[in-house]
Parts: structure tokens; sequence; C-alpha cells
């Protein structure tokens, strides 16, 4: 039995490891036309609305964003999973963002606001206000 | 297509039950408690088909009830599906263990979709919390006067079937930023004051959204405080640790312990760091099923090896 199990394991692996080469080879020029693309959005982004943090992937972007005392300052969430904005301190917290929902906040004094995604917490992100 | 579990050396099993697991064609997992030596497991239709009446339970997570993107517009129609298999079931499981996120977006007219739905099953189900069902405008308000019933704090309770002790906890709330899945200082002294008078021999089942070991740090897979409950179930002679929210299937045994993740009835998330992200994993929609397919069998008991079968719903 012990044979049969260990069998079953090597199967397991080499599923998994096949699936992960697999996505690595699909996911190559995909990820690398994201970033191109990342890059152009994150110029016109600085251009239209050098105040907004979107959500991508889990991700804040920009990561660390510093603006003027009096900025209001838009979280748009693009993932098709929800997202929450709350500051560390709770300064502010956003309701649950669905897709395409975003959440405003205006910084009326000045400070290092940091937050995060209250349901999923690995995401974080800092205001910095001057 | 059985598999027989672990080999018996004759180490005192037959003084304690033993907690087999039959991962079942991506709707529920299927749980038997039998008394002494293991025996062989199968997929579902065999090991029913072989076994008399005993107790089992099912584990069945992540509905999402209310999701409609891409990944799977119809959460509700796949677990319609789930549904249907345990209407199908010869011989109905003692109840179910909802591992979290019953709805998307904890809006009322999805708890509304998932009660009637689940309802069909005409099965008991015993549910924790997924971050998913605490974001109404009262965070968790709309989740707990539903399903909270007898419960303590956010919803965390344990109550006893066949001997066994079973614990639903809640990990969800009150993130802290930067951190996993959290337990709190609350839930733990409860849970530590509710384990006191249990003796090492009382078979334990603790089941909670977020997975209570750490799977995947990046990803928030993994509960902060989660090995301090780990700690104070180490006695114990058997401990079968249930989570759902990874949207797969992980399965791991550590001494006494038997960790395993469900399948969610909804989507697939992809596999730890296999992608830029751990949101939904978009499949061409032939292939849905397949993916949230079958299936593992584990069997538990000190530091035996598990055998696992997997399977997918096409095969």
């Amino acid at each position: 039995m012990p044979i049969l199990i260990s069998q079953l394991r090597v199967a397991a692996a080499r599923l998994v490891l096949n699936r992960g080469l697999v996505v690595a080879l699909l996911l190559g020029p995909v990820i690398g036309a994201m970033l191109a693309f990342g890059t152009v959005a994150a110029q016109d982004a600085t251009k239209n609305d050098a105040n907004e943090i979107t959500i991508d992937n889990f991700t804040f972007t920009p990561k660390e964003l510093t603006v003027p005392v009096g900025t209001t300052v838009k979280w748009l969430n693009h993932d098709d999973i929800p997202h929450t904005i709350v500051e560390k301190k709770t300064t502010f917290r956003s309701k649950a963002l669905d897709t395409d929902d975003s959440y405003s906040f205006t910084f009326t004094s000045a400070g290092t606001f940091d937050y995060f995604c209250g349901l999923h917490p690995h995401m974080v992100g800092q205001v910095i206000v001057k | 297509m059985a598999k027989k579990g672990f080999e018996d050396r004759g180490q005192g099993l037959g003084r304690r039950e033993v907690l087999e697991c039959m991962v079942w064609a991506g709707t529920g997992v299927l749980w038997a408690i039998s008394g002494g030596v293991p025996h062989s497991v199968g997929l579902i239709g065999d090991a029913v088909a072989a076994e008399p009446a005993g107790f089992t339970f099912l584990q069945m997570s992540d509905s999402h009830i209310g999701f409609d993107k891409a990944a799977n517009p119809d959460a509700l129609g796949t677990l319609r599906e789930a549904v249907a298999k345990v209407k199908a079931m010869p011989v109905k499981p003692s109840f179910i263990i909802h591992t979290g996120d019953i709805t998307h977006l904890s809006k009322p007219a999805e708890f509304d979709n998932a009660d009637k739905v689940f309802g069909e099953t005409g099965v008991q189900i015993h549910f924790v919390p997924g971050e998913h069902d605490i974001i109404d405008e009262e965070r968790g308000k709309a989740y707990l006067e539903r399903y909270g019933k007898g419960s303590k704090g956010a919803g965390w309770y344990s109550y006893d079937d066949h001997g066994i002790h079973f614990i639903g906890l809640v990990n969800v709330v009150d993130l802290k930023g930067g951190g996993l899945g959290n337990l709190g200082a609350e839930q733990l002294a409860w849970l530590e004051a509710d384990l006191k008078d249990k003796s090492n021999s009382t078979p334990i089942v603790v089941f909670a959204h977020i997975p209570l070991q750490v799977i995947y740090k990046e990803w928030g897979w993994g509960t902060e405080d989660g090995m301090q409950a780990l700690n104070l179930l180490k006695r114990f002679g058997s401990v079968t640790v249930l989570n759902g929210h990874i949207h797969q299937l992980a399965q791991k045994v550590e001494g006494n312990m038997t960790f395993h993740t469900a399948l969610s009835t909804a989507f697939p998330q992809p596999a730890p760091g296999s992608a830029p992200s751990p949101g939904p994993m978009l499949v061409p929609a032939d292939k849905l099923r397949t993916l949230l397919g079958l299936s593992t069998v584990s069997v538990v008991q000190g530091n035996k090896p598990l055998a696992i079968v997997d399977k997918t719903l096409a095969g």
C-alpha cells in the first residue's frame, strides 16, 4: 500500500508541475503585454487623474501616493472580487467595493495614512499627505 | 476503485473512532466515521454502496451566491447541481458543514437564494462565515441574524455528535493590515475553555473559513493566530481541520492532525503563486465542472500516510 500511495503522490506532483509549466508558458506573453499596457495606463492616469488608486489583481496601484492637503483620493476596484479600503487607525473605511465600484476620501490634514483591504489584509497601500 | 488508506499496525486504533474523508465530485466532501480499524475507501459511489448506514457528514464551501462574473456566471446554478447530488445520495448525511462564503456580497437576496437551495437538502447545515458573508453595512449583523443563533462573538460555537466534538471558528473579522485571517484573543479564550473538560481521546473536528495553517502567506491564505488554536488541540488523539477559502483541495497530515480544504461550488482559484492574484480562475465553460471536479480521499490516524485519489468530474 505505501507503494501505491507514493505512486499517487508522484502522479499528483507531476500533474501540479505540468500545470505550473503550462501556466507559466501561457502567462509569459500575457504578463509581458500587461506590463506594457500597465506603463501606458499609468501614464494616462498621471495625466487624467493623478489622485486615483486602482485595484487590479489584489494590488493597489500606485502602492504609495503623495498628495497635498485637501486632495480627494479615489480608489477604483477593477477585480471581480470585492475589496474594502480600511485605514489602519480607521480614519476612513469604505463599504465593500464590487467590480468597478469606487470609494473617495478627502484628506484634510497632513500625515501618513496606511491602509489595507479589510477582506484581504495582505493588500496594503499608503497615502502621504503633505 | 477502492484504496486502502493506511495499514493497521495494531496500535490501539480500535479504541478510537476513525475519520475518513471522501471528496466528492466538486460538490461536497463526505466524511464517514467508523469504529475500529480503518478500511478501504473510494469514490463516493463505491463508498456508499460498500458502507452500511453509518455516521456521515458533508463539507460544502464557498458557494458565493451572487457571483456572476466570467469565471462562473451562475454560481446559484452550480450550487443547485451540488444540492441535487446531496438529494440523490442513497444514505443522507447527518448534517452539512459549510465553511463560509455562502454569499458573494452579503446581500439579503443572496442569503435568501442560498437558504432556499440549501433548504432543499433537508439536512441541517452548520455554517461559519467567510469574509464575503460579513460585508453588509453593519459588518456581519446579517449573517448573525440568520445563522448565529446559539453562537458566541462573531459566530463561533461547538457541538457534539456521535461522540465527536465539532468546533466552528470565525477567522474573518477584525483583520489587521498586512496580516492574515484572525481569531482574536476572545475566541481563543473561549476555545480553551470549551476544550477544558474534553478528554484526549475525544475526536475533534474544527472548521473555519480561512485555513488555520498558513498555506500561502503572499495571498493571505492562513490565520495569524491559527497556531494558538492548533496548540490547544495538540493533546487530542484525532483532530480534523476543515477549511475553505482557497477554492481548491489541499491536504496535509501532521501528527494527529489532518488538514483539508474544500473545493468551491462556484469557481476555482489558482494554485498558490501560479497566477498574478488569487482571484477567480477563468476557464472555458465546458471545463468549469471539470476543474471544480473531484476528488481526494484521506484517512486520519496518527502518523499514518494519507491516501489520496484525485479524479475530475469528467473522468
